[in-house]
């Protein structure tokens, strides 16, 4: 594989084809876990380390395993990873754990996860599948990150809040109160601030593509006016 | 016939190893993370009865000097629950008791609560709920001291009439408009305290463990 292709692996799963805006999969932890920053974040990477491994493990077997039973082993596969993942937080990152709570297990139905190892690591090599899962991880993991600053700083004026929990107690400085005194707006902690807010990304991704089309449409315009009419008619 | 029945096999086969691997990893990992585990939820039992139990307390291992309390109705508990024990010099000083509210805005609440060897509440926490966020969540300490107004009272600072939230004529602050949670938390921990009063020789007996080491 050449360096344009794996580039182009990257840019696929972190904003082509994110997750989390475009192809819309994953939506329960989307929500649920999206209240700040931090907790978004962090489910997020864990995630994408999931994804990694998962698509890094399923490449190298993919031609051993029996096409009539590949998609209960993938599922086994990426839930032995998942709990290996947990019992990881459970001893190092407590806090973080708790917080975070039922959703580290539930990573093994997300669908996305086993829809990159049935769409991409059952046909290519292991190093672009595990690029192709984290990349895709880091793409949910970015939307996680922007919804989670939305809805903490509108709902609680706060960023970072809950810094400590995956950092340790030093890191409790690092908790910005963006809006001093602030009395809080309760809708953007509740999940339906987490539909509001996955609305209005959505349709700001939705916007940039038009434009990014527009643009790109208006450039052969130039040379063939004819032709780009008849296709806006 | 013979080459659908070797197939199967192979299938059969191909699951089953895959099946192996998976647990000997889940298997290896849960070894290799259990010690770190149970210490890091040690660890958190005891940064929450730290806040509860003030450190001149006691000198044991309170994690370790330990109670099962069976599903209990004056508790709340639907389940086996741990008591830990406070003990200064060996003589009981305070006990950790868990406790259920059920009657919350919106379900259980489940609380942890610290009673000194004298019947007076050493603290309260709110260990879960799922009170609505903004209205009926004072009831946690890092967005409201309300819980701290528990401490130090007894069931002989205020009589049984007092254990209410004032708006019902106790004695007990409330927010206005979220007045079901605080009586939900009064109520429990009231009900905590005649628990306590009742089976206090109970709860500081030497756990079993000591028993054996002493038999």
């Amino acid at each position: 594989m050449t360096l344009q292709e794996y580039k182009d692996i990257f840019h696929n799963g972190v904003w082509k084809q994110n997750t989390g805006i475009v192809q819309l999969l994953g939506m329960c932890p989307l929500l649920a876990v999206s209240s700040t920053v931090v907790n978004g974040v962090s489910l997020g990477l864990a995630t994408a380390v999931v994804m990694a491994l998962s698509g890094a493990a399923v490449a190298p077997i993919r031609s051993y395993v029996p096409n009539e039973i590949r998609i209960p082993v993938f599922i086994l596969i990426i839930a032995v990873l998942v709990t290996v993942v947990q019992y990881l937080m459970n001893a190092y990152m407590y806090g973080l754990y708790v917080v975070l709570g039922i959703f580290i297990p539930l990573i093994v139905t997300n669908c996305i996860v086993l829809a990159r190892v049935e769409a991409f690591a059952s046909k290519n090599t292991a190093l672009p599948s595990a690029l192709d899962g984290f990349a895709m991880g880091l793409g949910l993991t970015a939307v996680l990150a922007v919804l989670g600053a939305m809805r903490e700083l509108v709902g609680k004026g706060t960023l970072f809040s809950g810094i400590d929990l995956a950092l340790g107690d030093a890191a409790k400085d690092l908790v910005l109160h963006v809006i001093p005194n602030y009395k809080g707006f309760l809708i953007a902690i509740l999940p339906p601030g987490a539909f509001i807010g996955l609305g209005c990304l959505i349709a700001g991704k939705n916007w940039l593509n038009l434009r990014a089309q527009q643009k790109a449409r208006s450039k052969p315009a130039a040379t063939s006016i004819a032709g780009t009419e008849v296709a806006q008619g | 016939m013979k080459r659908i029945a070797r197939s199967t096999l192979q299938t059969a086969i191909n699951l089953v190893f895959f099946a192996v691997l998976g647990t000997a990893i889940l298997a290896s990992t849960f070894f290799m993370t259990h010690d770190a585990i149970v210490k890091s939820e040690e660890g958190e039992k005891l940064k929450l009865i730290m806040q509860i139990v003030p450190p001149e307390l006691f000198d044991n291992d309170i994690i370790q000097d330990k109670l099962n309390i069976p599903a209990n109705e004056q508790l709340g508990t639907e389940d086996v629950t741990v008591a830990y024990r406070a003990r200064l010099k060996g003589e009981p000083s305070a006990v950790v008791l868990e406790s259920v509210a059920p009657d919350g805005y919106s379900g259980k609440i489940a609380l942890i609560l610290a009673v000194r060897a004298n019947g007076e509440l050493a603290g309260v926490r709110v260990v879960a709920h799922k009170e609505t966020p903004g209205l009926g969540d004072y009831i946690e300490l890092p967005k409201s001291p309300w819980i701290k107004g528990f401490d130090g009272k007894s069931l002989e600072v205020y009589k049984d009439a007092d254990w209410k939230v004032k708006k019902d004529g106790g004695q007990f602050d409330h927010m206005a408009g979220a007045t079901i949670t605080p009586r939900a938390v009064v109520k429990a921990v009231h009900k905590a305290l005649i628990y306590f009063g009742e089976n206090r020789d109970k709860l500081f007996a030497p756990s079993e463990a000591k028993k054996e080491k002493q038999s």
